[in-house]
């Protein structure tokens, strides 16, 4: 059976094709066929000479085999340090063996190769910055990941992540409509304590157009009407487009190039329609890297940015706390040993390193907050990044990832962790389920708002 | 032999390895892609010029980066190693007089013997230590393959038999001989092998800077802290 029914080369284009996939429990039929899914070496082969080009050859051929590497890799150490998890050795076993035979390898080997770039890598990029000689294993297994997502060999729940995107412009099955009556209905539910509270849709020449993750949507609906009260309070004129509201990209974590295209096209052309000064999107890293730092390059804009200045939420809140638009009250600031958690997608590859230490400044009583080591740029991972969290298949290899964060989070002795990170925080979240140290996690909207002075204007009035 | 060895020998490889990194430079930033890459190089020449030479340069510091200092030992061995490895054949006395002769030119200025024999002895105990870790070390030993060997030896070779000429230990003309030759094999195996790293490594190096100094950071304002 060269080709499946459920798991082919051929991308989920249609919702019913996405309910067809989704019936399938865990993906037991799909990883089933996928044990016979034929590989076209030829299509491998044509694709890589056409996008391989000197940047990646040149890594692979100078990689000098110093083994540098090994430590930088929050999977290795988790590992025990086995050798099989040394960034050289998994990249150059898989993409490099894949070139050095000029594509001609079979279903096992892509099976095995599937393993690797999605459960031995989540494209944190730390190893990157740990080689002499500049080799960024991360971008390499990104690229990997596209051409194993070509052949068909991608998680069953990545390749509906990416339908996902082509279908909904959204990493879920969440319409446009559906988002916008969410959104409406949470501020309505907080519209009594926020006298005023809306969401404003479409609306032209807004300071802020808000993007977000389609989870919340979905699942944390809190975040949305957190997000409204926020603005509110801090007198933003802001507003949400009823398209192109989705900052998220499982496609990319599958390494469907051409569904990121389209992804990202959605938000791009929901800046150019409704002309906001700013964009600003969600508490979310791989969602920022997806739609700011990666997605103008898919989007084919040279200039290398999204069409208006687009901003992380944490960009935001720091600057509403420094210039007093949001205030917070000193009694109310965190008194409890709390750490954070810097994504590698926002800190390590968009060098927002200082910025959430700034927040912390403001809502943290000094002396409570206790820095991860190593961290910064050179954090590592939570341990779920790069669509690992998502990915049943592999659970077991991820709950071994957590413990690097795990041991991290334990030598800090904070009970709470700031991870204003989605998969961060549901990294963080099952780190706690699976090894239980009792700690606490959150994202920084909600604790915000626990100890916001709000304006006279804005209360309430009494009764 | 030795004529043949310090004449057209000699201008071969010479020219087969500049040449052949001046083509391999030239293929290099030539197949970067700025969409493929996803790095604008040409939008921000500024950004990406200071990136670069701040990755390279970083680098270059002994014990300058986070990962030179999360590996001393590593880190000694390998500036041991390559600050030998680096000067001796451009600044060494003898090879500028060489040079003077084959080419008319010397090179800025000439290390004196007891420095040169210091950075040798350092040089090839270094290589010692490099091979070791590359016997011992797991993490090392599973990637190392005959190539890498066969690099190590190439590498090897001109500095034992420096060595040996240098010390006069037996035929001094035959280790004089011996040392050309393998100096000439590690100038013709630069272009072909790993050892274009002794260029390349610039060239990589300073995309990898160009990255950060654009997109990842750069543009707003954070330097990459190596």
């Amino acid at each position: 059976m060269p080709e499946g029914t459920l798991c082919n080369k051929k991308p989920v284009e249609t919702a019913e094709g996405i309910t067809t996939l989704l019936a399938d429990q865990s993906g037991k039929t799909y990883y089933e066929e996928m044990k016979s899914l034929e590989v076209d070496s030829d299509l491998l082969w044509k694709t890589i000479q056409n996008t391989c080009k000197t940047r990646i050859r040149t890594w692979l051929e100078i990689c000098a085999h110093c083994g540098m590497c090994a430590d930088s890799c929050f999977l290795y150490l988790a590992n025990d340090r086995d050798p099989k998890q040394v960034p050289a050795f998994k990249i150059q076993s898989t993409l490099g063996e894949i070139i050095k035979r000029k594509g001609k390898v079979d279903n096992k080997f892509m099976l095995h190769a599937m393993e690797v770039a999605w459960a031995q890598c989540t494209c944190c990029n730390r190893c990157g910055t740990y080689c002499p000689h500049g080799i960024d294993t991360g971008i390499m297994f990104g690229y990997l990941r596209g051409l194993l997502y070509q052949q068909g060999f991608v998680p069953w729940e990545m390749k509906i992540g990416a339908g996902m995107h082509r279908v909904y412009n959204a990493q879920m099955d969440i319409t446009s409509e559906d988002y916008i009556d969410t959104f409406e209905w949470m501020v309505e539910e907080y519209e009594d304590d926020y006298p005023g509270l809306t969401v404003p849709v479409d609306v032209e020449d807004a300071d802020i157009m808000y993007t977000v993750n389609a989870r919340e949507a979905k699942h944390y609906p809190e975040d949305l009407a957190e997000a409204a009260i926020l603005y509110h309070i801090a007198g933003e004129k802001w507003t949400v487009p009823s398209k192109g509201w989705e900052l998220t990209s499982l496609a990319m974590f599958a390494g469907d190039w051409a569904a990121c295209k389209m992804q990202v096209d959605s938000v791009y052309d929901a800046m150019e329609r409704l002309r906001p000064k700013r964009m600003i999107g969600t508490e979310c890293g791989h969602a920022h890297r997806a739609t700011v730092v990666e997605g103008p390059y898919w989007a084919g804009r040279k200039s290398g940015r999204p069409p208006v200045e687009s901003i992380h939420y944490i960009e935001w809140l720091a600057e509403a706390l420094r210039t007093g638009k949001l205030k917070i009250d000193p009694a109310k600031r965190i008194k409890e040993p709390v750490t954070l958690q810097d994504s590698c997608n926002y800190v390590r590859n968009h060098g927002l390193r200082e910025t959430a230490r700034e927040i912390i400044s403001y809502i943290v009583e000094p002396g409570y907050f206790i820095d991860m080591a190593p961290n910064k740029e050179h954090n590592f991972c939570c341990g779920g990044g790069g669509g690992f969290n998502g990915i049943g298949y592999f659970r077991k290899q991820r709950n071994i990832g957590l413990k690097v964060k795990r041991d991290q989070i334990l030598a800090t002795g904070a009970k709470l962790v700031i991870s204003p990170c989605h998969n961060c925080w549901d990294a963080i979240r099952d780190l706690e389920e699976v090894y239980e140290i009792g700690i606490k996690w959150s994202f920084l909207k909600p604790l915000i708002i626990k100890m916001l002075i709000i304006p006279e204007h804005l209360r309430p009035e009494e009764e | 032999m030795y004529s043949l060895l310090t004449g057209p020998v000699f201008y071969l490889s010479l020219g087969v390895c500049i040449i052949g990194m001046i083509v391999r430079f030239y293929q290099y930033f030539n197949g970067l892609s700025w969409q493929l890459d996803r790095v604008a190089y040409k939008e921000y020449p500024a950004m990406g010029f200071k990136g670069a030479v701040r990755s390279i340069y970083k680098w270059l510091i002994p014990y300058g980066t986070y990962g030179w200092r999360a590996q001393p030992v590593m880190a000694a061995a390998f500036f041991g190693f390559h600050v030998g490895a680096v000067l001796l054949p451009l600044f060494l006395i003898g090879h500028n007089v060489f040079l003077k002769e084959k080419l008319g030119f010397s090179l800025f200025f000439n290390l004196s013997t007891p420095v040169a024999d210091y950075l040798s002895w350092i040089a090839l105990i270094s290589l010692f230590f490099l091979i070791l870790r590359r016997l011992v070390l797991p993490e090392v030993r599973i990637l190392t393959d005959r190539k890498d060997w066969g690099i190590l030896l190439i590498s090897m070779a001109p500095f034992i038999t420096g060595m040996l000429a240098r010390y006069q230990v037996g035929d001094y003309s035959f280790w004089l001989t011996a040392h050309i030759l393998t100096g000439e094999i590690v100038l013709l195996a630069i272009p072909f092998t790993k050892l274009s790293h002794v260029f390349l490594f610039f060239a990589s190096r300073a995309q990898l800077g160009m990255d950060f100094g654009i997109k990842r950071g750069g543009l707003k304002g954070s330097k990459m802290a190596w």
